[in-house]
């Protein structure tokens, strides 16, 4: 059963700007036996975002609120959460664009908790590791006689989508297999597999799409596209999931 | 077996269960629904090789692409070694008996042991 506490500061100034109710998930899996929320009256402007206010809430109400983040502009991927029902970037995430008086902050599906709204990710780096997420060759730029792998704007073409990746983990966050599948390797890394294969300076194809040719490999992918749907980056994994499926059915070389 | 041979198969097996499932429905319809369903006239559907044939093959398409289906879905819900093991192997032992019982119809009704 979820409990909900509710703190209102009255002492903010709001003349200049509107309040909404911040619901903010707290649980704690050495103490809690189930979650509940939170709540803060918080003023906002029109470019507050949400992660913004959780720290507003962190500094003038309850600083034991866990949240992880670090560069607040979408780059470092740490302030990952389920926001108004839905994977969002904290930070990259205005309380004026969600339309809601009221703004529900949740950890991330798909993550072990570690503490209220910061979640384990061990599952995504190893995943991700798992799929050799760099260049494969026997030869080195060292070594060459050219001074770097050149590659023409078509080859960068086919692969710098995906290499925008943040590892926010908010795609493998909305995807349904991995809700249910432990050993899913998710759309995270499978993309990333699609990021270094499609490279024409790569050279570790075989070898990567054998890892990835599982039964709990790519083929696992039911084609949602939720993670494209919510991916801050625009990577789009769904797309170079379906992309990798083609090389392993033979459409592609 | 690889899993994208598996599932190249599994995409095969729908493909071509949906054009012998598509022809024989037309069958169906050609002779009249209800008139193809009594009892002479599938007997005689049976008796007629190349029709058998294509019911035989069917059966195997669908076999094979329906347990291939259930497998994947048991493997979603649930992991472990031993667990996928035994759902891989039940859902091949599945497959077999449910072509082999198949066909044992068709043959028997083939041969006029009815």
């Amino acid at each position: 059963m979820t409990q909900v506490s509710r703190i209102t500061d009255e002492q903010t100034p709001t003349s200049t700007s509107s309040t909404i109710l911040l619901r903010i998930s707290k649980f704690n899996p050495e103490h809690d036996d189930s979650g509940r929320f939170m709540e803060f009256t918080i003023p906002y402007e029109k470019w507050t975002t949400v992660l913004e206010a959780i720290l507003d809430v962190k500094k003038h109400f309850d600083h034991s609120v866990a949240v992880r983040y670090s560069c607040r502009q979408a780059t470092c991927g740490s302030c990952g959460m389920i926001i108004n029902g839905k994977p969002r970037l904290a930070c990259f995430t205005k309380i004026s664009e969600l339309n809601s008086n009221v703004v529900t902050v949740e950890p991330m599906n798909n993550f072990p908790i570690i503490r209220d709204l910061a979640v384990k990710f061990e599952r995504l780096f190893n995943t991700h590791q798992k799929i050799k997420p760099y260049l494969i060759r026997d030869d080195s730029e060292l070594e060459s006689d050219e001074k770097e792998f050149l590659q023409s704007p078509e080859e960068v073409e086919q692969y710098i989508q995906f290499a925008n990746c943040i590892k926010c983990g908010l795609c493998n966050s909305a995807c349904p297999t991995m809700a249910t599948d432990s050993s899913f390797v998710g759309p995270q890394a499978l993309a990333q597999a699609y990021r270094y294969v499609a490279d024409s300076r790569d050279k570790g194809k075989d070898s990567r799409l054998k890892i990835i040719d599982d039964s709990h490999g790519i083929w696992r992918c039911h084609f949602a596209g939720s993670c494209s749907q919510v991916c801050p980056k625009g990577v789009d994994p769904a797309m170079g999931i379906q992309l990798l499926r083609g090389y392993l059915l033979g459409f592609r070389g | 077996m690889r899993e994208s041979t598996i599932m190249k198969i599994h995409y095969g097996t729908a493909l071509a269960a949906v054009a012998l499932v598509a022809v024989h429905i037309l069958m169906r319809l050609t002779q009249g629904f209800a008139e193809s369903l009594e009892y002479d006239s599938v007997l005689a559907n049976y008796k007629f090789i190349p029709y058998a044939a294509m019911l035989e093959l069917i059966l195997i398409l669908l076999a094979v692409h329906g347990f291939n289906g259930l497998r994947v879905i048991l493997l979603e819900l649930k992991q472990g070694r031993t667990y996928e093991k035994a759902v891989s192997y039940g859902c091949l032992a599945a497959m077999v008996a449910l072509i082999a019982y198949g066909s044992r119809t068709i043959i028997m009704t083939n041969m006029g042991m009815t």
